[in-house]
């Protein structure tokens, strides 16, 4: 990215809820309409700027889960959390045409760069899929895309956001390979796994995959015990590029 | 800009003069890295401090022990919007660092290193005059691995990506040069009371 593109990264602007729905139970889909489009790049994530009527203000991170080629709007992926003061109100005051403030994209490091050809593996739990949606999607813009495997972790087949469209990218994108792990559910499909990702599944995927490059996202203990595996396993921890949300 | 039906959660009137402006008061612990946490042995660790390519002293993990410690009670900021009061740390000033290197600062900037191979820039004056260590205890203990365990710079009044975790070194260079997260979008200073998050803030 360019300083330019920074500098005009960084204010804020305003931005119009076009769309409101439910990704699942807890997760809430939130298309977003910046004013002014910025460019980003799969994985980087945007603030949002939520201000009172005194002028106290709360600011969060998410994730863009839409791909780059996607121009216009930005996709997020909102879970209500516990107490929490931005999702909530997400969850039950935003409406469709109020505005909020932006400003991004940030963050470079976890970022896929699609014109490094490289065999990329996504491991995503919970909201954590966020980034790694937006890399899967950008790989149906990319022509001869290296091989790509999402490993996603959920709790229940429910649970898993843009499930339907994640396995039609399966079969529309080569090399593309999406693996669920359900930790509450049971495994839909032969390729998926009724249980969290742990070294067994890590070392089968492994099997079918030398990836060059690893984006591991979700809280921090599931990134914490990913992370630690893949290197057990004899991964670079050079290669693997994580990024952890929670306590 | 007001955002409809938004009112907030105001941090206590205890803290709120205690934490800047976008943070939020965190009671947890969050870990954010880079990549996997790296796990040190204390027998391979050491201490380095280098003039440029130039090693000047470097310290044992029993030497590092043995050198002054001091206590610190400090509120934290992380650049992803929390903030955390009163954490307590224990370790050496870097003050105590140089001078039990018998060194005057060469230049006013200075790279930290870390053992996977990270870097973060600070101006000399943010180290030194009491306001910074190498903390090698949080909370009465031993720092944990996932913190930054055994030994991390503690740097408080600037954003915590620059209290680097895992820091073997310190490193005097001629120029402001930006370290890890500096070159990937992050503000060279990092003042939280300033909003010195990316690199044009």
């Amino acid at each position: 990215m360019t300083s330019g593109a920074r500098a005009d990264a960084q204010k804020w602007q305003e931005a119009t809820i076009e769309s409101l729905s439910s990704f699942s139970a807890s997760i809430k889909r939130v298309l977003l309409r910046p004013s002014v489009w910025p460019r980003f790049l799969p994985g980087q994530h945007i603030d949002l700027r939520l201000t009172a009527p005194d002028g106290y203000h709360a600011r969060r991170s998410y994730s863009v889960t839409s791909a780059p080629e996607t121009e216009g709007t930005f996709e997020l992926a909102i879970e209500r959390l516990p107490g929490g003061e931005v999702s909530a109100y997400f969850h039950e005051v935003a409406e469709v045409g109020d505005s909020i403030e932006i400003s991004g994209p940030f963050a470079e490091h976890f970022v896929w760069r699609s014109e490094q050809p490289a065999a990329v593996l996504l491991i995503g739990g919970g909201s954590g899929v966020a980034p790694l949606l937006s890399m899967v999607r950008h790989r149906a813009f990319v022509a001869n895309a290296s091989p790509m495997t999402l490993l996603y972790s959920a709790r229940t087949w429910d649970d898993v956001i843009a499930r339907d469209e994640l396995m039609a990218d399966e079969s529309l994108q080569q090399r593309l390979r999406v693996v669920f792990c359900l930790t509450r559910d049971n495994a839909r499909r032969a390729v998926d796994y009724s249980r969290r990702i742990d070294s067994e599944v890590l070392r089968a995927t492994l099997a079918t995959l030398s990836p060059e490059l690893t984006f591991v996202c979700g809280n921090n203990g599931f990134v914490g015990t990913i992370a630690d595996a893949l290197v057990e396993l004899g991964a670079d921890a050079a290669t693997i590029r994580t990024e952890r949300y929670g306590g | 800009m007001v955002t409809r039906g938004f009112t907030g959660r105001r941090p206590t009137a205890d803290s709120a003069s205690r934490i800047p402006p976008g943070q939020h008061e965190e009671h947890g612990f969050p870990v954010l890295s880079a990549g996997p946490t790296p796990r040190v042995a204390t027998s391979d660790w050491t201490f380095s401090l280098r003039v440029g390519p130039k090693p000047v002293k470097s310290w044992s993990w029993d030497e590092f022990n043995a050198l002054p410690m001091t206590t610190m009670t400090r509120d934290i900021h992380c650049v992803t919007t929390w903030s955390k009061l009163d954490t307590q740390w224990e370790g050496v000033l870097v003050d105590d660092i140089f001078a039990a290197a018998s060194l005057t600062p060469p230049t006013e900037f200075v790279l930290a290193h870390t053992v996977e191979g990270y870097s973060t820039n600070l101006p000399l004056a943010d180290l030194t005059g009491g306001k910074a260590m190498v903390a090698l205890r949080y909370d009465g203990a031993p720092i944990e691995a996932d913190h930054g365990g055994p030994a991390r710079l503690l740097v408080p009044h600037l954003y915590f990506w620059k209290s680097a975790k895992w820091v073997n070194g310190l490193q005097f260079t001629t120029r402001d040069e930006a370290g890890f997260w500096e070159l990937r979008g992050y503000h060279m200073r990092g003042d939280p009371w300033r909003e010195q998050r990316f690199t044009n803030d």
